[in-house]
């Protein structure tokens, strides 16, 4: 038959692809010299808002640590693959970092969904991993690779629900995100809200790609709710707050750590007036007193980053950079050695980071506690200091 | 001379083809990145199998579907579940993959198959994106959120161990593929695949012989979603993750589009197809931007000048060089 | 809010919907009836019409009408460029060779878009300024009203064309019968690429009025699939089908995710569209008789 005779060609065809394929990453010899540490962030997909000023800060503080001579001498070179919050794309850039590129440690991912669905391959490959999202699941329990930055959905939900007491409120609608951050939320929700006394009435949940939330809204107008809580990041949350709007609806909203950037200010526009969130002292840097811990390193990473960018900094930056630098840290005590980078990760104490001062030990991964986070209010299209 | 060589080769085309396949991992981990190489072809063994299947239901039966992700899922979930949740022996995964994916089809072949042309396209569309809701929402499958799965071990010896992990599901993927590309292929030159043809060709004039053009087309509806469901075990365990929108409609146009450019009346079309298909966004990451336009772009070319795709081709070229002529299947 | 409040607001959201699943459906149908094609990019010319808008008011400063209606030109510029390059050499292809064409052309429009206009949404302004209208207790934004007016509008157009103009009686008699309409000297490729225009004209009307609400590279996808849920249930090949169609869809789905879950409010379209495959494939309103399925 013409066509099983034709199939070695098809071989051949496949080995010179094979081939191609081999040529192109072959030829990138990796030398002996740069300390590779590898980056995974969104920067086209959902997470974009985050994922972008997260690359920015890595590409930024690597080219300072190489200014000021590398690390021991050894040039810093950063290894970024963009995954545009697939989750599949995620755990294969984990495995090209580890396999392909060899790098010693990774940050990133932007998003809750992507951390956990990477766990199980960063415990294979056993290589150091300090994620940038914000589901406590994602170091509790602890896994011996897995590290993070940003604080934790738990904490965030707590400093909310504290804030509602305090203003004796006692009945909430809660209004999720499909996917990993909007389920971890619904979660905590559930968990915490009990011991603050406040009953959740209405639960649910929206898409990010919908056009319109007026249904799901609709239904929380319906109920007894004193107050909304949306759980979602910048994108989602800019329709929903403008949906709030357009229904005239009056009740208070608060909303996650996930709209900390100007991103969410920008895309909702009048409708972001009022909304209340928990976020890291950065936001409202300026106001704080100067015996503040973080001021400083605060103020310098704002400065450095509208120098560079011309873009106001925000928390996911922040995680970023507090991310990247634990992990430089950790390289200039242990060199490549890999296992005991990953103790010298774990090893961080007082370390004064943008999100807070961080201290890991082998119990605690997420390094900082709830301390970490003030509340903020959008006032004028600007993050005014509440608490 | 030559020509006796020709002829050899292509007696035993199939064996030296898994020659080559159980070959190349020798080969390929003397290069530095061998382990993300073999990481690569897995991903090209499971589409492989995923994609025999719907050119057996798309090419020689000439059907379509538009959702044949949502079987792929199915394979993957029954898996994923079984031993996560249930905590029981990943080979039962396998069992209730292959058997939940068979029953499925064949409650569902009835009334979807008697649909034709777009009306069929439309229906397995449909199909495809309800079970990717059922993904998203159901609490068994862990939703939105995702699911782990547990690793993999064949009488005690462990696939996921971190240095041969790569290796392994190799052997073990391809293993399988061979396997079913052979049960295929015998498939094809049967009985059965002749009626397929005729079938293809003209229901009517099938009938008329005394085809049963229902029974037929049921059967390769259930093996085109078995097959997709061993696929989906196997992925499940390689991934050790799954996340419904792995299982959507961008997957069955990604299934689709390896069958059409390897060759949808063709075995070994559907695995040319799955490898290139696999192998070139890694090629092009260096044009990360680019690559969903690229995409769109092969798809029309493909369709517009290779309508039976690249193995037809090939298969062309074969018989130029060798002057051979074989007799037609 | 009280329930029968509730249930008002569901209805102005699904007969809004339902405008615009209308358009998108007849956009479908139009193609259909003149090519026998499925065109899965039709989602894709919805996309397009809010981007072009988006660009002409935005970055050439134009008037928001001149932008609507220069993109809606535009669109269906694009529309017969996909008909020339891409459908009118596969006429003759397979049934799944002319769907994974127009699948093709999707992906391409999508990837383009991405490519030039980057990843984030587009917007143009509401077309009204003000408060949100009230009807009773049910709220509504003032683009409601502009979307089903348009959507009306252009539904009478398109029935005007069809009945009184020459090129319109034209297309009817390409579809119901292909061969004598040739003999009576209908060009009938003409009347293909002209159904592209139009079907693509449709679709960028839709988007032009969704344009407030942001649209970016990927949002035709799931206008797309909604619209040709809405064709199907009215009957491909049917324009009142289609519109009727749209209208139902929209309803049912508004009612569906309000009165019994939000989460399935996708599945339903597609459990809708698998009923009426199944069952009634002619659709709710098919009236004459055709190819039996």
């Amino acid at each position: 038959m013409g066509r099983k005779k034709g199939k070695l060609f098809g071989i051949l065809v496949m080995c010179v692809v094979s081939g191609l394929f081999l040529v192109q990453t072959a030829f990138s010899a990796e030398s002996k010299k740069p300390y590779k540490i590898g980056a995974i962030f969104d920067i086209s997909g959902k997470a974009s808002a985050l994922g972008t000023p997260e690359k920015q800060t890595a590409e930024m503080v690597v080219e300072q640590v190489n200014k000021a001579g590398g690390i021991n001498g050894h040039p810093l070179e950063l290894v970024f693959y963009d995954t545009a919050s697939d989750t599949q794309k995620a755990i294969e850039s984990v495995n090209k970092l580890v396999k392909k590129d060899k790098v010693l440690a990774i940050i990133g991912p932007s998003t809750s969904g992507e951390s956990m669905a990477i766990i199980e391959t960063i415990q294979n490959n056993e290589i150091p991993n300090i994620s940038c999202a914000a589901r406590i699941e994602i170091t509790d329990p602890p896994k011996k690779w897995v590290f993070k930055t940003p604080q934790t959905d738990r904490q965030a939900m707590a400093k909310i629900l504290g804030y509602m007491k305090k203003q004796g409120i006692k009945k909430i609608a809660f209004m999720s995100v499909e996917g990993g951050f909007g389920s971890g939320g619904l979660v905590q929700v559930d968990s915490l809200s009990p011991e603050f006394g406040i009953e959740v009435v209405a639960r649910e949940k929206f898409s990010e790609d919908d056009t319109n939330m007026t249904t799901q809204l609709t239904k929380i107008r319906g109920t007894d709710a004193q107050a909304l809580i949306v759980w979602c990041t910048d994108k989602g949350s800019a329709k929903v707050a403008a949906n709030i709007r357009q229904l005239g609806m009056t009740i208070p909203i608060f909303m996650s750590h996930g709209i900390a950037s100007m991103k969410f200010i920008e895309q909702a526009k009048e409708a972001a007036e009022g909304i209340i969130f928990p976020a890291g002292r950065l936001l409202v840097f300026d106001s704080l007193p100067d015996t503040d811990p973080q001021k400083k390193v605060l103020a310098k990473y704002a400065a450095d980053f509208k120098a560079k960018y011309n873009t106001t900094a925000d928390t996911f930056g922040g995680h970023a950079w507090d991310a990247l630098n634990i992990v430089i840290r950790a390289i200039e005590k242990a060199g490549d050695d890999i296992n005991r980078i990953r103790d010298e990760i774990e090893k961080t104490k007082n370390f004064v980071g943008i999100g807070g001062v961080f201290n890991f030990s082998e119990k605690d991964h997420h390094g900082l506690g709830p301390e970490s986070l003030v509340m903020i209010k959008i006032v004028n299209g600007k993050w005014t200091y509440l608490e | 001379m030559i020509k006796r060589v020709w002829k050899v080769i292509e007696q035993f085309h199939f064996l030296l083809f898994c020659l080559l396949v159980l070959s190349l991992p020798l080969i390929l981990r003397r290069f530095e990145a061998g382990d993300y190489y073999l990481s690569v072809l897995v991903l090209a063994g499971i589409s492989s199998i995923v994609v025999i299947g719907l050119n057996l239901l798309m090419g020689y039966a000439g059907q379509i579907s538009l959702g044949h992700a949502a079987f792929f899922g199915l394979g993957a979930y029954s898996s994923g579940i079984i031993t996560i949740r249930y905590g029981l022996s990943p080979w039962l995964g396998f069992a209730l993959s292959i058997g939940l994916n068979a029953v499925v089809a064949y409650i569902l072949a009835e009334p979807i198959l008697k649909l034709k042309g777009h009306y069929l396209a439309m229906a397995t569309l449909g199909l495809g994106m309800i079970f990717s809701t059922l993904f998203s929402n159901l609490a068994i499958t862990g939703g939105s959120e995702g699911l782990s799965v547990a690793k993999l071990s064949i009488l005690g010896y462990a696939l996921n161990s971190r240095e041969l992990k790569e290796v392994n599901y190799y052997y073990f993927t391809w293993s399988i593929t061979l396997l079913l590309m052979h049960l295929a292929l015998n498939l094809v030159n049967s009985r059965v695949g002749r009626a397929l043809r005729a079938i293809h060709a003209s229901e009517v004039a099938a009938h008329s012989i005394g085809v049963d053009i229902a029974k037929f087309k049921t059967q390769v509806f259930v093996i085109s979603a078995v097959y997709a469901g061993v696929a989906g075990s196997i992925f499940a365990h390689y991934s050790t993750f799954l996340c419904p929108p792995d299982f959507g409609l961008t997957q069955s146009i990604r299934l689709l589009t390896m069958g059409v450019i390897g060759g949808m009346s063709s075995i070994w079309g559907a695995v040319l197809g799955a490898a290139i298909l696999t192998m070139l966004p890694q090629l092009l990451d260096v044009f990360a931007e680019y690559d969903i336009l690229v995409y769109g772009l092969v798809l029309i070319l493909a369709i517009i000048f290779m309508p039976q795709g690249m193995s037809q081709k090939i298969s062309l070229g074969w018989e130029k060089l060798t002057g051979q002529r074989s007799q037609g299947s | 809010m009280k329930f029968a409040d509730q249930l008002l607001q569901y209805l102005i959201n699904g007969i809004t919907n339902g405008g615009i699943y209308a358009l998108i459906a007849l956009g479908f149908t139009i193609i259909y009836k003149s090519t026998d094609i499925i065109n899965f990019a039709q989602g894709e010319f919805v996309m397009l019409g809010a981007v072009f808008m988006s660009t002409l008011y935005n970055r050439a400063h134009l008037s928001l009408p001149v932008s609507f209606g220069l993109s809606v030109l535009a669109v269906a510029a694009v529309g017969i460029l996909m008909e020339v390059l891409m459908i009118h050499p596969l006429r003759d292809g397979s049934v799944i060779s002319q769907i994974m064409a127009t699948i093709g052309a999707s992906i391409l429009f999508r990837g383009s878009v991405m490519l030039i206009w980057g990843r984030n949404d587009l917007f143009v302004p509401f077309f009204s300024c003000g408060q949100p209208y009230r009807f009773f207790s049910a709220i509504f934004d003032r683009q409601y009203v502009w979307i089903l007016v348009i959507a009306l509008i252009s539904m009478g157009v398109l029935h005007l064309f069809y009945e009184k103009t020459t090129h319109g009686k034209a297309m009817t008699a390409c579809s119901a019968n292909k061969k004598a309409s040739m003999l009576v000297g209908i060009n009938v490729q003409t009347m293909v690429i002209l159904s592209f225009g139009l079907s693509a004209a449709l679709g960028a009307v839709a988007g032009g009025v969704l344009a407030p609400f942001g649209m970016k590279y990927d949002s035709g996808v799931t206008f797309g699939l909604k619209g040709f849920c809405a064709a199907i249930v009215g009957g491909l090949g049917n324009n009142v089908g289609a519109m009727v169609g749209g209208f139902v869809l929209g309803v049912v789905e508004e009612l569906g995710a309000g009165l019994i879950s939000s989460n399935y409010k996708n599945a339903l379209s597609f459990c809708i569209l698998l009923a009426v495959l199944l069952i009634r494939p002619q659709g709710i309103l098919f009236i004459r008789s055709g190819e039996r399925v």
